[in-house]
């Protein structure tokens, strides 16, 4: 006798599935320009989030701090010794470029014009676009900012900081999909994939 | 009483709106990274937004208290 198939207690969900194209060339992008990787793999929604909250976060940090917080080189002055051990890798990456720019590079062509006015002062020129990101030229040049900008020099540093680290999750997600989600309601916390039925599986890119 | 506890008094109250930019930025976006959909996506925002500021709020108070202890 031919039993008719039981239906399931939970019925299946619809599940999402998204194409991640390259996701190389997404990673790539979503460095390059916040969101750019999203909109490359058409999930034009993310992609404009992305780039609104982080890019406004950027850009106002910028200006609290007048120009100033991004730059790429230390004064000529305050070369960081390099240390030795697992504490001297970030001694190692302070000495190519003060600490916090290795963060705010993460917003990818926004935070470059620093690293233009690096190689220009390095070069020996003027710095470009009005002083925008030029590194300080003495130590005493960057505690005549401190004491100028006062609390808003530090402001600029975080929310700029904060960016590059937001887009650090941006371009994760741009190269892998979302990550597995934990249920917010607590009484969902049985099975996560099939009470959080819009958080879609990765399809890697064919 | 509170308004004489040094942290308050202290406390840059007309700087905390510095806060709620970085608020919203940080739960959206991290929102957008655990979900693909608007909606989820909000919903997720909202509880990170409610989980840091209580946090936030609950080391204020410890340091409060600590304060009015010593």
């Amino acid at each position: 006798m031919n039993e008719p198939p039981k239906k399931p207690a939970i019925p299946p969900v619809e599940s999402l599935t998204i194409d991640l194209r390259n996701p190389w060339i997404a990673g790539f992008l979503a460095w390059l320009w916040p969101g750019a990787g999203h909109l490359y793999q058409r999930r034009y929604g993310k992609g404009l989030l992305f780039m609104a909250c982080i890019l406004a976060i950027f850009f106002f940090g910028l200006v609290l701090g007048q120009g100033r917080v991004v730059y790429a080189m230390h004064p000529a002055n305050q070369d960081p010794a390099v240390g030795a051990g697992f504490g001297g890798i970030f001694t190692k990456f302070a000495a190519i470029a003060p600490l916090p720019f290795w963060l705010q590079a993460g917003t990818g062509l926004p935070a470059m014009p620093a690293v233009v006015q690096r190689m220009r002062v390095k070069g020996g020129g003027q710095p470009l676009f009005n002083n925008w990101m030029a590194p300080p030229r003495t130590t005493q040049e960057l505690n005549s900012w401190h004491r100028q900008l006062n609390q808003r020099f530090d402001m600029g540093v975080l929310y700029t900081m904060i960016a590059g680290i937001l887009n650090f999750f941006a371009i994760w997600d741009a190269c892998a999909g979302p990550a597995p989600s934990e249920p917010v309601d607590p009484k969902k916390k049985k099975d996560p994939k099939k009470d959080d039925p819009k958080t879609p599986e990765p399809k890697p890119a064919t | 009483m509170l308004a004489q506890l040094p942290l308050l008094a202290a406390l840059p109250f007309g700087q905390l709106w510095y806060y709620l930019p970085l608020l919203v930025a940080i739960s959206l976006v991290y929102g957008a990274t655990r979900h693909e959909l608007p909606g989820p996506i909000l919903r997720h925002a909202w509880h990170t937004a409610v989980w840091m500021t209580t946090f936030i709020g609950a080391i204020f108070l410890i340091a409060l208290v600590l304060t009015w202890l010593v």
